[in-house]
């Protein structure tokens, strides 16, 4: 049985009398394990479909299941890495920004918390400043703290919003094999949305590939010995204008 | 040492000092302007009489009462317009319309409605405060970035816990800001308030202080309690202000 199945979904934004189509009737489904991506161009409603998952956005038609169950509004057991840095607590240091999403979400006790804060501080190499606040931290920095958070809060799925995406090149490929070590490490389940078809490859298991305006499912690959030339034809017909794509 | 700015105020400060004493003293008409050191005198004896601290507690006690009220009706306020869209345009037309409205200007309205007496003071105190608490804080959550929320949201906080863990923390450079502009506002118009109208004869603050001394025209005294307006206001803005700004947005890095 899959761990998240998205069945048919499209979601529309609404402003006054007009509605924009951000995704038009996708489905999917997400395994235990998967490290799912979900790659498209610029306006091909993938950060809509992950808010969508969320909870932040309801579908006008379809439904998303987690574990048989209905998502109607966000909660901790799927928890969010988005791209802007400004997504972890000004106000609490890097320890107190973990310890402080575990026990808000009732997920952990205070003791359990702070050991469990330690240990994902540790595994994404911060403990020497585990007692900094975010404003003194590098961009890749504080993306690594927000993965160490939403890791430690144990989500049945993590969903992850072009994490990298802000960060210079090399930080961004340091970036992605750390987070792929961690995935493989303690088997988490990730959804992960990106415009590039480099990362789609080097982090996915499975890529789904959807077209833009409005976001549809053109198909689904295994990442296992893609072809980059191949994934691009698939998203464009063969129409070599999708200028915005990373190959 | 010149490098250092407080080493170089206090130069500054001390040179002033000396002017005032030359000049008091060249003018030697103590009625008019008395010189430095008997106004330090005056402040000195008058403190150690009591009388100037009894009239600072009167009027700091005053000044937290209105304060507090302001803040409160200001939280009121805000939470109805951050909770509905009509809440919001009635927040922004009070704003307009009040925030431009001199609270010393009510001042005469109030007498009539409350009598002499601290009522009337605390409304025009509440009136100071209120709008630009309201108007920073109402300023402050709105600005709150929609991926702050979105987090706060994931971690299944209940409604207040949202707001007091999440919103208010994230709207907290805003709020401090309304919070010094009250008190700014606050502090002037309650000195003025006691000063021209005496409001509160009989039981006396700092600005009755100043007023009945000017009536039995011991001038010295006059300036031994403009000296001490500045000084209390000097110590809220610098010190106490400054305390919780360093603790707070500063140490966060969201001063704005």
């Amino acid at each position: 049985m899959s761990l998240l199945s998205v069945d048919g979904i499209t979601l529309q934004y609404r402003t006054g009398k007009h509605s924009f189509t951000a995704a038009y009737r996708v489905s999917f489904s997400v395994k235990d394990g998967d490290r799912f991506i979900i790659l498209g161009p610029s306006g091909c409603g993938k950060s809509s479909i992950l808010k969508a998952i969320g909870g932040y956005l309801k579908p006008v038609e379809g439904k998303i299941l987690l574990n048989g169950k209905h998502i109607d509004s966000p909660g901790p057991d799927r928890v969010f890495v988005f791209q802007e840095f400004d997504q972890l607590l000004p106000w609490k240091t890097v320890r107190d920004n973990i310890v402080f999403a575990l026990t808000a979400s009732h997920k952990f006790a205070r003791r359990e918390a702070e050991q469990r804060a330690a240990t994902f501080i540790e595994k994404v190499d911060l403990t020497k400043f585990a007692g900094s606040y975010p404003h003194t931290l590098s961009g890749g920095m504080k993306q690594r703290v927000a993965i160490a958070r939403a890791m430690a809060m144990g989500p049945e799925i993590l969903l992850m919003d072009e994490p990298f995406a802000a960060l210079d090149a090399l930080t961004r490929a340091k970036m992605q094999d750390e987070l792929l070590q961690l995935c493989v490490e303690s088997n988490f389940t990730v959804l992960f949305v990106t415009h590039s078809i480099p990362e789609a490859i080097r982090l996915g298991t499975r890529i789904l590939l959807l077209s833009p305006q409005p976001g549809r499912v053109k198909a689904e690959v295994e990442s296992e010995g893609a072809d980059p030339a191949r994934i691009h034809e698939m998203l464009f017909d063969g129409d070599m204008k999708g200028g915005n794509m990373h190959v | 040492m010149f490098e250092s700015g407080a080493f170089r105020k206090v130069v500054l400060l001390g040179l002033l000092a000396a002017v005032w004493e030359g000049y008091g003293r060249w003018l030697a008409n103590p009625l008019l302007f008395p010189t430095f050191s008997n106004t330090v005198i005056a402040l000195i004896s008058s403190i150690a009489s009591g009388q100037l601290l009894r009239a600072v507690s009167f009027t700091i006690t005053l000044l937290l009462k209105g304060y507090v009220a302001g803040l409160i009706l200001a939280g009121l306020l805000t939470a109805f317009a951050s909770a509905t869209r009509i809440g919001a345009d009635f927040l922004e037309i009070l704003t307009a319309m009040f925030n431009p409205l001199p609270s010393i200007a009510l001042l005469p309205i109030a007498l009539i409605w409350f009598g002499l007496g601290d009522n009337s003071v605390i409304f025009v105190l509440i009136h100071a405060v209120l709008w630009a608490v309201a108007l920073n804080t109402y300023a402050g959550f709105r600005a709150v970035s929609s991926t702050l929320r979105m987090v706060g949201q994931n971690y299944g906080l209940s409604t207040v816990g949202y707001i007091t863990r999440i919103l208010v923390p994230a709207a907290f450079p805003s709020i401090l800001t309304g919070l010094k502009v009250g008190w700014a506002f606050a502090w002037r118009t309650l000195i003025a308030a006691e000063l021209v109208f005496g409001v509160s004869s009989g039981s006396g603050g700092l600005g009755w202080y100043i007023f009945e001394n000017k009536n039995q025209l011991l001038i010295p005294n006059v300036f031994a309690g403009l000296l001490t307006v500045i000084l209390l206001g000097l110590i809220v803005e610098n010190v106490i202000f400054k305390t919780i700004e360093n603790a707070t947005v500063r140490r966060w890095g969201m001063q704005m």
